[in-house]
């Protein structure tokens, strides 16, 4: 407890984590003059390096929650730790420079430049002015914004979506190893907030930060978190488990209100093709100048009514049925031309809608594009039950 | 004689009682500035402060300003200490309540952004709420130097300083010879650095107003 703990929390877990662990332990606020607590006895611990998500109805108390970790709000009683140190007893204002903060509405400072903006902290903590200058343009670079053309523009002439990456380049510029976020993708429209997202997981598979991300949105839960906890009433924890867990086996109504309908296709967009047993053998591929004869001959021998015509590099083309190949001369033009295909990279949300359009069965390529397999319907139906079997769904207890 | 030959002929006396009358009222200006900034910043938070604040500053501006005046001099006596009191006072309202609406009008996000990154509670006043509130301060401050480059003559009455006592004299000599023109340099005067103190007041809107807080 002497000796710095925040440097042995943070180096322990891996080398890519720069987070620290907080741990809260039976944290409640309770505002006066109402009957019952805000929170109440709220006891979690959330694990260095990893993104959590409170998600919970509006009025859940999911942000007073989050607010009392950075003691914006100040907890009635129970103790809050940060990699190890105690967080009630440090001066807040110094507290809070140490953990990053993103809101809503950005909150950027109207008459600063986006410059002086992300630099407020750094300031705050007293670096010196070239080390500023450096950071503020590694911020801006992380985040997207090209600093040339940024960095001396003023908040209000910036989008909505461009004000979120000052805020969030203005919470992680002074490295803070814990981030807060409230709801920081809400006010824009759902394109920008999309990649918002990505970029967020982007930053965070370099950074490696503790983040604690409030949101009411359960598919951006499902999206961002490491793990999930779903908040009821007071800030009560219904459930606190990955998203695969939670989606495959609400702990409770509330939960299950809350995952909504849909839960198996939001568990899709957690998995990707690659990840999965596609089948690799049971397309038969041909190139455009085999002979239709051979080809029907080949088709025949094991056992096909289909085959997939490729090109020169083994790219999809069209599915030829071997009635089609009788008294043609030729491949070319022979067939139905693949619609939709599937990389090894997409998600199986986007295989199924592959399989859909497809008829049954889609086409999935690798890298560049080469064909590597089929997947059809079968396959994303056993992955499913197989989700639900690994987190005990229907058992007993 | 004309107006003109008046002016030029008394010039110098004319140009002193200028000079403190402006002086007098810029002064006037900044303690009021001061001392209703401050008031505001004390009540802005709290919803039955400000309104008491802006309550008790409205109802000074409902005394005549010769009974205020009439009332000072028995306690202060004659002379520059009752006018000084008397305007500032007058000027504190429109400054109490533009400080009051320009803290309160500060967006909530910004401010919570402010302290949840760590800066004091001083450093988001000075840094962030006073700097976003500064072009309604100024407004105010732009009202009361107005209204007080009015009232200033009232203070003559209390053997204050400035262009009143031209104005006061020249009334009560009433008839007699060069009476209108003493009357009119007083008031013209007045009406001249009213429109020159607005002036400045523009010019220094331009230049302390930040560029992400003008409309």
């Amino acid at each position: 407890m002497t000796t710095s703990p925040t440097a042995d929390v943070t180096t322990s877990d891996s080398p890519g984590v720069s987070g620290a662990e907080i741990r809260l332990d039976r944290v409640t606020k309770r505002y006066p003059n109402t009957s019952a607590p805000a929170v109440e006895e709220f006891t979690m611990t959330i694990p260095a390096g990893k993104i959590v998500v409170f998600v919970g109805p509006s009025g859940c108390g999911k942000t007073t929650t989050m607010r009392m970790i950075n003691r914006m709000v100040e907890p009635t009683s129970g103790t809050i730790t940060i990699g190890g140190e105690d967080a009630l007893h440090i001066d807040p204002d110094r507290l809070r420079r140490t953990i990053g903060y993103a809101i809503q509405q950005a909150g950027l400072f109207p008459h600063f430049t986006v410059a002086q903006n992300i630099a407020v902290v750094p300031g705050l903590l007293k670096w010196d002015k070239k080390r500023i200058t450096a950071r503020v343009e590694e911020m801006m670079d992380l985040v997207g914004l090209d600093p040339g053309t940024f960095a001396d523009r003023l908040p209000r002439q910036l989008s909505g979506g461009q004000q979120q990456r000052v805020g969030v380049a203005r919470a992680l510029a002074a490295d803070p190893p814990v981030l807060l976020m409230d709801e920081p993708f809400g006010a824009v429209d759902p394109i920008t907030r999309g990649n918002l997202q990505d970029e967020l997981l982007r930053l965070q598979s370099d950074l490696g930060k503790t983040i604690v991300f409030v949101t009411h949105d359960f598919d951006e839960a499902v999206k961002l978190g490491d793990k999930i906890a779903v908040l009821g009433d007071r800030s009560s924890i219904q459930q606190y488990d990955t998203p695969d867990a939670i989606l495959a086996n609400p702990a409770n109504d509330t939960v299950a209100g809350f995952v909504g309908a849909g839960a198996s296709l939001k568990q899709l967009t957690l998995m990707r093709v690659r990840d999965v047993q596609y089948s690799s053998d049971e397309v038969l591929t041909v190139t455009e100048d085999e002979h239709p004869a051979t080809v029907a001959d080949r088709m025949t021998k094991a056992g096909r009514t289909y085959a997939l015509v490729v090109d020169a590099r083994g790219r999809p083309l069209r599915w030829v049925h071997v009635r089609e190949l009788a008294g043609r001369s030729s491949l070319q033009q022979a067939g139905k031309p693949v619609g939709d295909s599937v990389s090894t990279q997409s998600t199986l949300q986007d295989a199924l809608e592959a399989i859909l359009t497809e008829g049954g069965r889609a086409v999935v390529t690798g890298s560049r594009g080469e064909v590597v397999g089929t997947i059809d319907i079968t396959t994303v139906t056993d992955v499913i039950a197989g989700v639900r079997e690994e987190h005990g769904v229907g058992e007993a207890g | 004689m004309s107006l003109w030959q008046y002016v030029t002929e008394r010039w110098d006396r004319l140009s002193l009682q200028a000079w403190l009358h402006l002086s007098g009222v810029v002064q006037c200006t900044i303690l009021a500035a001061i001392i209703g900034v401050a008031v505001g910043i004390a009540v802005y938070r709290s919803p039955a402060g400000s309104a008491v604040a802006t309550a008790l500053s409205s109802t000074v501006l409902t005394i005549p300003s010769f009974a205020l005046l009439g009332l000072l001099i028995p306690i202060v006596g004659l002379g520059v200490t009752p006018s000084v009191i008397a305007l500032t006072l007058y000027g504190l309202l429109p400054i109490v309540r533009n400080t009051i609406v320009g803290l309160a009008g500060v967006d909530p996000a910004v401010t919570d952004a402010a302290k949840g990154i760590g800066m004091s509670r001083t450093g988001v006043l000075t840094r962030v709420e006073l700097r976003m509130a500064w072009p309604a301060i100024l407004t105010g401050m732009r009202v009361s130097a107005q209204m007080l480059m009015g009232i200033a003559v009232i203070a003559a009455y209390a053997k204050g300083f400035g262009l009143g006592s031209e104005v006061f004299s020249g009334l009560t000599r009433a008839g007699s010879a060069n009476s209108l023109n003493q009357a009119l340099a007083g008031t013209l005067g007045v009406v001249i650095l009213a429109l020159l103190l607005d002036g400045v007041f523009v010019l220094i809107s331009r230049l302390t107003i930040p560029k992400g807080v003008r409309d």
